[in-house]
């Protein structure tokens, strides 16, 4: 399987990158603080992510090592009173000019070959199989609001997944633009109002891993921050009814009591909520101009209110293949 | 007595002493002692100019003066004013990151916006900026043989515009508070629904005067360069700091409209209730986003242009040889400054976008790193087969071409969609930019002024000193972002006031150390320029060509004359100058003088520029009548002056003749100094050629010159 090449590949980068902090630095700093970063991919999505960084940066090499090896010995020899001869007037060569123009061009066409692969198979809309978990994300000042279509219930603050099973995070703001990123999962996708914005994902392993949003948004964005906690589909089925058993419900006006700026200390559980929120928040900012949204059917993914957005279709999120690229 | 109609919303609540004596914490006292220090210096200036009697003099050979020379000077004077504040605001920044791991610091939240927004927006359009427009107006006139700009008094407009800007921002330390919309503002959250309150209208206003600066500085550079040139100046003879200073004016051309029509939109947005930004209402801050970069993009090459060109002159300068490669250097540039419009998206591959999008986006910003990788591979070449004299400004090149390719190594991967997903807004991205714009902008116009400086003020800075500051500046520059990148990689956002990752800590506190050398090197620097100017007669180099020049500033007196050159000179080659010193014909007096027209000192700029300070004040503050009356007086400038017919004066030939025939009897009189008596009081300004020198075999590889 593809997945576990690549899980390969980041351990192998895990050292990399510890053997990189030890070098650069001295001995004395840590090397193992990578919880809530992509150093320590708890996903196929964050994995290739890192060895993609890995790629470019070893490929990069081939014009940093030539710069730092020859600079101190042109420098040694030609410097005033060196050994190297004065040549006032020389000023081109063509066997350099060739050479010069010629490998950053051939590293250009290897690194964006490297690039469009990269950016086609890790393009955040592109599901990751069949029979995704569908998760309604509603940025808020200073929290995020999780809902589960699916399950029925809800979270502040706490995005529960199971492990293994392809999710699907569709996002929106009910607030500014806010960028939303779970470094261990995967990257940054904006959440901006009014618009649809997507993030697939999976996890390979159980855990709590940090989820934050990068953009800054007013006084509590330091501390705007969420739980990520992967369990087993087992476990998590059992959260799924605990929840349910337990907690409120949230309707539109306890949506209305959420829109305030605050900080969140700990996670809220809703054990259901009004089917079709997360498209109510969505058509709040552009009265009378959604029917329903859906998928964005446009080119451009993100889901503009306006003409462009109308006739997108209510399609269920299976048909990833809005792109001819997300098809293959 | 309705005091809004005359005051708007300015209370006196609105002094930020009112914090501190509302609400006394750490942070309002910081707050306040920033705006105790920027009025006691406005205090302390004013003292100054009146026991001085500095007070006419500076109006009437500073402020009202349209030489390039002189507007330039002001241009590096503002530069370094808000260079001081905007780096102790950054070394703030870093004191309170390292201190708020275990709590929450000493500033607040708030504080802290406000000072990530100032220190960003001054660091870009009040330091960068006039810093190389500053050094654009000095060098590049004299570098193509021109007298002036095309047009003179459009440049003391642009600088009394960009000084409004400096102005207004200064006077948001002490009246009100500044934005914390970061130097980028992008709404919603700058709307006011989310910022209400002066910040963003400051950060507006401020923006848009050096904006409007920056476009007319453009135009009329663009214009010098291509009228002005002197006979036989071809383009592909014109020194490389002046093709990059043709392409940043291009850039500036275009770049800085997007920037204007961003921000009077936003300004719409806010005051009048549009929505072009705004969430709902058919407002899209996407559009913000493609404006806004549409514009910053470009200016990444707006800043770093011309400090290539300051580095190609440097390394031919220091290394006392051609440059290698110039048409390819002068392809490489013109490469950059096209493909900087092709870029811009990258800086939102997360807004969700398709990946064929990002893609090619990305795709584009790698192929950027072509023409750059061999400029800087251009530049090592020219190297070889020189003679390298370990100058200061030499010091800064070695010194960029390390850093600046590490730069550029995480610049392409900030270029692939899948890593910037990941460090997108975090400090790897702000490790990557300050990479950039400090070894490559900012120490290539601290390199400028070592090098310009005997040009400029007819004495060569402290060498000593120099090397001093420099050696407190890189290190510092390394220790104080090199861990950002890694602080990034682990996940630590951009802009945050505090975390509670105990990891962060060690990090943080290398940064810090690198602050403290930061400001080490910069009070060093400040010190080298006290130290020159009292030694200055040992330091004199009045004869203008204290580094072995190759180009025509070179060739006149320092300081030059208001009219630059006595007459015109004729170019048949590059490097003119080193040329004319080669074959023994530099020195020699022009058959004939004439008669110079130079433009009259005129009070026209400083006063649209006191009105436009005081129009933008008064939207700031919603004072109507001010932002009335200034606008109408701005114009009644213009118009006033459409009418003034008597605009130059003329020196006669006599005046000229004499003080240029004075000059060249002195230069011929002097022997010309060697490169190993550069840095002793010998050297007055008469080189000898190393060229020459070498053909004489004084060096051992004099023989080897033979051979070739």
């Amino acid at each position: 399987m593809a997945r576990n090449s690549r899980k390969g590949g980041s351990v192998t980068l895990r050292g990399r990158a510890g053997w990189l902090a030890v070098a650069i630095p001295g001995i004395a700093l840590p090397i193992t603080a990578y919880a809530g970063s992509f150093l320590e991919p708890a996903g196929p999505v964050a994995a290739g992510q890192l060895s993609h960084f890995g790629v470019i940066s070893g490929l990069m090499l081939i014009v940093i090592v030539p710069m730092f090896v020859a600079l101190p010995i042109v420098l040694w020899r030609y410097r005033r009173g060196g050994a190297g001869a004065y040549r006032p007037d020389w000023e081109f060569n063509w066997g350099l000019e060739l050479l010069i123009w010629g490998v950053p061009v051939a590293l250009v066409v290897a690194l964006g070959t490297a690039l469009w692969r990269q950016t086609i198979t890790g393009d955040p809309y592109r599901a990751l199989g069949p029979d995704p978990l569908v998760v309604e994300v509603v940025a808020l000042d200073w929290k995020f609001l999780f809902l589960y279509p699916e399950q029925g219930v809800a979270t502040l603050d706490l995005l529960a997944l199971p492990e293994g099973r392809p999710v699907t995070l569709k996002l929106t703001s009910g607030t500014v633009m806010q960028s939303f990123i779970i470094p261990q999962l995967a990257g940054q996708i904006y959440a901006m109002a009014g618009m649809q914005t997507q993030l697939n994902l999976v996890a390979d392993r159980t855990g709590d891993f940090t989820g934050r949003n990068t953009q800054y948004n007013g006084l509590g964005f330091a501390t705007q921050s969420f739980t990520t906690r992967v369990m087993s589909p087992d476990a998590f089925e059992g959260w799924v009814a605990a929840t349910k058993a337990q907690g409120t419900a949230l309707d539109a006006a306890g949506y209305a009591k959420l829109l305030p700026s605050s900080v969140v200390n700990a996670p809220v559980l809703y054990s259901q909520f009004t089917p079709g929120l997360f498209d109510q928040v969505m058509a709040g900012f552009a009265p009378g101009m959604f029917q329903h949204h859906g998928h964005a059917a446009m080119p451009g993914h993100a889901a503009m209110p306006g003409p462009a957005a109308m006739p997108a279709p209510p399609a269920p999120h299976q048909g990833h293949d809005h792109t001819p690229e997300a098809a293959q | 007595m309705n005091w809004e109609l005359i005051f708007g919303q300015i209370k006196w609540t609105s002094f930020v002493f009112a914090g501190m004596i509302e609400n006394p914490s750490l942070s309002e006292a910081i707050a306040s002692g920033a705006g105790s220090i920027a009025v006691l210096g406005a205090l302390a200036t004013v003292i100054l100019l009146t026991v001085k009697g500095w007070w006419v003099p500076l109006w009437r050979d500073w402020l009202t003066s349209v030489d390039h020379k002189k507007v330039g000077i002001m241009y590096i004077a503002i530069a370094l004013v808000m260079f001081a504040r905007a780096v102790i605001e950054a070394a703030l920044m870093r004191a309170q990151q390292l201190a708020a791991t275990e709590g929450a610091g000493f500033l607040s939240a708030d504080h802290f916006g406000q000072l990530f927004s100032t220190h960003g927006t001054i660091m870009i359009f009040f330091v960068a900026m006039p810093f190389i427009t500053g050094l654009m107006n000095y060098v590049m006139p004299l570098q193509i043989g021109a007298r002036d700009v095309s047009f003179p008094l459009l440049n003391a407009i642009s600088l009394m515009l960009t000084m409004a800007g400096a102005i207004l921002i200064m006077v948001s330390l002490v009246v009100g508070q500044f934005s914390t919309g970061g130097w980028s503002a992008y709404p919603p959250f700058t709307g006011i629904e989310f910022s209400p309150g002066e910040g963003v209208d400051y950060w507006i206003w401020a923006v848009s005067l050096g904006s409007i600066g920056s476009t007319l500085t453009g135009l009329n550079f663009a214009v010098t360069i291509y009228k002005k040139r002197c006979p036989g100046m071809s383009l592909f003879r014109m020194p490389l700091f002046t093709w990059t200073t043709l392409c940043t004016s291009i850039l500036m051309i275009f770049a800085m409209a997007p920037l204007t029509a961003a921000t009077i939109m936003l300004a719409l947005d806010r005051y009048a209730g549009f929505h072009f930004f705004t969430n709902g209402d058919g407002g899209n801050m996407m559009n913000y986003a493609n404006l806004f970069w549409l514009f910053g993009h470009p200016e990444v090459y707006i800043l770093i242009l011309p400090a290539f060109g300051v580095w190609s002159e440097v390394v031919a300068t220091f290394s006392a040889k051609r440059i290698y490669g110039y048409t390819s250097l002068v392809y490489a540039t013109m490469c950059i400054a096209v493909l900087s419009f092709a870029v811009w998206l990258h800086h939102f591959f997360t807004m969700g976008q398709s990946a064929n999008v990002n893609a090619i986006f990305g795709i584009a910003t790698m192929i950027i790193g072509v023409p750059t990788g061999v400029k800087v591979y251009d530049w090592l070449l020219t190297m070889v087969g020189g003679r390298i004299r370990f100058s200061t400004p030499m010091l800064y090149h070695i010194n960029f071409l390390l850093t600046f390719i590490l730069g550029g190594m995480t610049g392409v991967l900030l270029a692939n969609p899948g890593v910037d997903f990941q460090v997108h807004n975090t400090l790897f991205l702000v490790a990557h930019f300050h990479n950039m714009i400090i070894p490559g902008v900012l120490f290539g116009m601290f390199a400028a002024v070592q090098f310009w400086f005997p040009k400029v003020f007819g004495f060569r800075l402290h060498e000593g000193l120099g090397r001093a500051s420099f050696w407190c500046f890189a290190p510092g520059f390394l220790l104080a972002f090199f861990p950002l990148y890694w602080l990034g990689m682990m996940g630590a956002t951009r802009r945050t006031y505090m975390w509670s990752n105990p990891d962060y800590v060690p990090w943080l506190a290398l940064a810090m150390l690198g602050a403290g050398l930061i400001l080490a090197g910069f009070a060093l620097m400040v010190t080298q320029i006290v130290v020159s100017v009292r030694q200055r007669a040992q330091l004199a180099a009045p004869l203008g060509d204290p580094w072995d020049g190759r180009a025509l500033e070179w060739s006149i007196p320092s300081p030059p004359p208001s009219w630059n050159f006595a007459v015109l000179p004729q170019v048949s080659s590059q490097d003119p100058f080193y040329e004319a010193k080669k074959a023994g014909i530099a020195y020699r007096s022009p058959a004939a003088y004439e008669d110079i027209e130079v433009p009259r000192n005129t009070a026209t700029a400083p006063l649209i520029g006191l009105f436009a300070c005081a129009w933008a004040f008064g939207l700031v503050w919603h004072i109507w009548w001010l932002a009335i009356v200034s606008f109408v007086l701005i114009w009644a400038v213009v118009i006033a002056r459409s009418f003034a017919t008597d605009t130059e004066e003329t020196i006669p030939a006599a005046t000229v003749k004499a003080l240029n025939e004075a000059f060249l009897a002195a230069a011929r009189a002097t022997p010309g100094v060697t490169r190993d008596r550069e840095m002793t009081s010998d050297n007055k300004g008469r080189a000898h050629p190393e060229a020459l020198e070498g053909r004489a075999g004084t060096l051992a590889s004099g023989t080897a010159v033979e051979a070739l």
